[in-house]
């Protein structure tokens, strides 16, 4: 068995808590732009103050302050998607596994045709036609989730089934509908927390991908991928900008991973496969 | 197995018919088609250009129609950005495109056989444990930011590789390196995964029983049996593959479908990346049909099905 | 009947190091095969009889699992003491086994050929023939209808009773001297059952091989077995003729498992007929293993093991009431 990965609690309790508390944290503003401060280097670089601790961007914001409200961003984003992906993934699957026969077929076709495409190009779409924005980017990231979601939910559904409690309130004269939500839905919870943990990191990314590519929230909001994005271009002069950002990712990113992989082998270490 | 072939070929077109009416409706839905088929210096005139050759005053469905029309006879629209038709810009960008995803695939699937296979022959020891750090460092780091450390350290701060653009052979590392880590995790841990299956496998047993020298095991009898999954689950390989060439050739200035995909985004040129899409939509179906005759070349229960 | 054995166990014992602890799977079985005799396994699931038959191979499940003592003599070289590289030259060419499920025992991607090439290809061929013509013969041998055209097949075109019969042409291909059959009948229907033991026997007989078959069914082994070794809880508890023990079966598990035969006959169900559990295999008392369940249980059952003692011509038993 694993051991508990106590740096990674670390690291998500440390990333939850500035995003939280960010307003106070800070004296800072992540958005108003303070010209002559601009491009300052982190403290301990020469020319660095300890006041902009990481140093600013090319407007003069500090660049600590966007990485704490960075994290905000992130997380509601990463929270709204995998409520809203998941969510559709885990009802669609219930009643597909459920259900069975025709609705099952046509449900799967769709998941194969979902996994036969890549998400990321109708992400992009959404972006360019509804326009960039919190909204936008919370659909575009559900449908790189939902799928998958569906498919393992049908799969552990389709074993539940058979079970003897299932039958049971079948004889009873349960509708499908009690049985699907108050009989089945509690046995795949604890699939589908598997499954939100495994994917924090992996929407985290998307995210943070898809902001670096344009099409994620519209600045000036602080957004770690758009970050990252708007510092490449000063890479030789300014490494931090987009650097710093990056391993704020990598780190965090690493943390849910190393943590959900914990969580399954904890609640369920048949999902190995996932 | 021509059935098999068939079936798949009938389902790809399917699929595409589905992903055009979807990129189709989803752009008519959400905005005025004209706003967003236009340059923002657009004459009147060539509104009512546009409005009549697309019968844009017609029903959605008529619309629709036409735009099926056009794009069998090769006509995806016109760029906004470049002024030229769609499929135009799209294949004279390809090339580069194809010229950077072999080298990657080599690269990840060099990397991505023998550790997972080393990996799953000596379970828990070195070789696995590091594998298992790559891993998870791989599919935790994002690959635009891999690419900007590389950048930085090697041409930035010791000036060793070019940052960006096509040219020699030495444009071609950092690119194939970013790009083929982002594939490597994923192929590596299913080898490593189906491996184990397969080395627990009766048949291993009973060629053990038969005398098969070990390197036989592993290289005839499971290998094989472990690229089974490795192919079925190539759509999703094809999804990162897609994601991870978009993101590189945007680090990398590397101009191929993917740095154009982007461009289509950050100049919101929609009739460009509608037409990259479906463009992108047929390469890829392609591709899977490809795949799909590979799989049933590997698994004799699909090829005889 | 030649009486020199071919395959003699003694004093094997296979462990399970596990983090709980020590799994005696095989925990000090002796037994010896004759030239051409058939010889069953008998005893209740999970006493270890595959684990028996997979150390004699050296074949263990899992880098866990360990021969720690004990000699496999195989016409008196102890299999034990080769290297790696000579007991494969043993496997498949001079010991022989057919696995019990024939739906997973066969790889599926390859076709009946090529792994009946694989087995057939370790040795020249007297005779001068292609590997292919070898193939052939080798199925018609295990009454294969067809065989040319089964050759280009694969497993899932075959029916699990013709599967267990290309398991059993790979088995044969090399001439073995000494064959192992894990059930090889358990996982086939009950009407191909019978077809296929004949074959073993037929088999058997020609070929002139000594036959380990391991069973659960005493029905399969008075049709099959010139004498039989029971196994309980990793040791074996009695030997004998066949008929001697039907006959006068010594140990009390014998004696359980010879009563509960008629309830057996047509259910095919392991057997299960008697009370209680076999004691766990990583705490084993010191005594009878048997004592918990068994009805003629002395003080001295418990306080020390009976070791075996002949209770008649060929017949041997480990129990205090036969001592
Ligand atoms: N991987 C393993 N880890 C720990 N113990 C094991 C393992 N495999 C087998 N064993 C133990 O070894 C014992 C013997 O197993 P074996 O397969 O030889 O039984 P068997 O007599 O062939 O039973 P069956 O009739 O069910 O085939 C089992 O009781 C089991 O407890
Ligand atoms: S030794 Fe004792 S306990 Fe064991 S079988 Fe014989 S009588 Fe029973
Ligand atoms: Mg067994």
């Amino acid at each position: 068995m694993r051991r508990l990965p106590l740096a990674s609690f670390a690291i998500i309790g440390t990333m939850v808590f500035v995003a939280v508390f960010a307003p106070w944290l800070t004296p800072h503003s992540p958005i108003d732009q303070s010209l002559p401060n601009k491009l300052l280097p982190p403290f301990w670089e020469e020319g660095g103050t300890t006041e902009y601790l990481l140093g600013t961007d090319i407007f003069g914001r500090d660049l600590l302050t966007r990485l704490f409200y960075g994290a905000r961003v992130s997380l509601i984003v990463t929270a709204l998607a995998l409520s809203v992906g998941g969510g559709v993934g885990l009802v669609l699957g219930i009643v597909s596994g459920y259900v069975g026969g025709k609705l099952d077929a046509f449900l799967m076709r769709v998941v194969d045709a979902a996994f036969a495409f890549p998400t990321i190009l109708f992400a992009l779409l959404l972006a360019v036609t509804m326009g960039q924005g919190m909204d936008t980017l919370v659909i575009a990231l559900s449908l790189f989730l939902w799928a998958g979601f569906a498919r393992v939910i049908r799969g552990e559904v389709l074993a539940i089934k058979q079970r003897d409690f299932v039958a049971l309130a079948r004889v009873h004269g349960s509708s499908p509908a009690r049985i699907m939500f108050i009989h089945i839905l509690p046995n795949v919870l604890n699939t589908f927390m598997v499954l939100l943990t495994l994917n924090v990191g992996v929407i985290i990314v998307a995210e943070a991908s898809l902001s670096f590519l344009g099409a994620g929230v519209p600045p000036p909001t602080p957004s770690w991928g758009l970050m990252v994005a708007e510092g490449r271009g000063k890479i030789t002069s300014a490494w931090w900008l987009s650097l710093i950002p990056g391993i704020a990712i990598t780190l965090v990113v690493l943390s849910f991973n190393l943590f959900g992989d914990w969580l399954r082998d904890r609640l369920d270490p048949k999902l190995r496969q996932l | 197995m021509q059935r098999y072939i068939l079936q798949r070929l009938v389902q790809g077109v399917i699929l595409l018919v589905v992903v055009t009416s979807v990129v189709f409706f989803i752009g008519r839905m959400t905005g005025n088609p004209v706003d967003m088929m236009l340059p923002e210096d657009a004459t009147e005139e060539d509104r009512q250009d546009m409005i009549e050759r697309l019968e844009l005053d017609g029903s959605v469905m008529d619309q629709f129609g036409v735009f099926i029309v056009d794009a069998v006879q090769g006509d995806l629209g016109t760029s906004i950005r470049y002024r030229q038709p769609a499929t135009d810009i799209f294949f004279s960008r390809l090339p580069n495109t194809l010229a950077m995803i072999p080298p990657a695939m080599i690269l990840a699937i060099a990397m991505a056989i023998p550790l997972g296979i080393l990996s799953a022959l000596r379970r828990g020891g070195i070789i696995d444990r590091i594998s298992a750090t790559i891993a998870v460092l791989g599919i935790s780091t994002p690959n635009f930011w891999l690419g900007i450390v590389l950048i930085y350290l090697f041409s930035v701060t010791w000036g060793w590789l070019p940052s960006s653009r096509m040219g020699g052979p030495l444009n071609y590392i950092m690119p194939t390196v970013t790009l083929g880590t982002f594939l490597v995790a994923g192929f590596m841990r299913l080898i490593r995964s189906s491996m184990l299956e397969t080395l627990d496998s009766e048949f291993v047993k009973l060629a053990r029983i038969k005398g098969v020298s070990e390197t036989a095991i592993v290289w005839k009898h499971c290998l094989r049996n472990a690229l089974i999954p490795v192919l079925s689950l190539w759509g999703v390989f094809m999804g990162g593959l897609v994601t991870g060439a978009i993101v590189t050739e945007t680090v990398f200035a590397w101009p191929g479908i993917g740095r154009l995909t982007y461009e289509a985004v950050i100049f919101r040129d929609y009739p460009l990346l509608q037409a990259v899409i479906i463009m992108d939509a047929i390469f890829i179906l392609f591709i899977n049909l490809l795949v799909d005759i590979l799989y049933a070349y590997v698994d004799p229960r699909i090829r005889f099905e | 009947m030649d009486s020199a054995p071919v395959l003699e166990v003694r004093n094997l014992h296979t462990h399970f190091f596990l983090r709980r602890g020590v799994v005696k799977a095989v925990d000090g079985v002796t037994f010896s095969l004759k030239r051409g005799e058939v010889l069953g396994l008998v005893g209740e699931s999970g006493c270890g009889k595959s684990l028996t038959a997979l150390s004699i191979l050296r074949l263990l499940p899992q880098e866990a699992a360990r021969t720690v003592e004990g000699q496999v003599l195989l016409d008196g070289e102890d299999l034990l003491a080769k290297s790696a590289g000579e007991m494969r030259e043993v496997r498949g060419q001079r010991i022989a086994m057919i696995l019990q499920d024939p739906q997973t025992s066969l790889n599926p991607v390859f076709s009946i050929g090529n792994q009946l090439h694989e087995a057939l290809a370790r040795r020249p061929d007297e005779r001068g023939r292609s590997l292919r013509e070898r193939a052939v013969d080798v199925l018609r041998q295990v009454r294969l209808a067809a065989p040319e055209q089964r050759i280009g097949q694969y497993p899932h075109e075959l029916s699990g009773g013709m599967k267990q019969r290309v398991v059993g042409a790979i088995a044969i291909s090399c001439a073995p001297e000494v064959m192992i059959a894990d059930e090889p009948t358990t996982a086939l229907d009950v009407t191909i059952q019978l077809q296929y033991l004949n074959l073993l026997k037929e088999l058997q007989t020609s070929l002139g091989m000594g036959i380990l078959f391991i069973t659960h069914d005493f029905g399969v082994v008075a049709r099959m077995c010139d004498r039989v070794a029971v196994m309980y809880a990793g040791r074996i508890v009695e030997t004998g003729p066949v008929r001697e023990i039907f006959d006068n079966p010594v140990h009390p598990y014998t004696q359980a498992l010879i009563a509960s035969v008629p309830k057996l006959r047509d259910t095919a169900e392991r057997l299960r007929a008697i009370e209680g559990q076999p004691p766990a295999l990583s705490d084993l008392p010191v005594g009878c293993r048997f004592a918990d369940r068994c009805p003629h249980a002395e003080p001295r059952c418990l306080e020390k093991y009976p070791e075996a003692v002949s209770v008649g011509e060929n017949h041997t038993a480990s129990c205090w009431l036969a001592a």
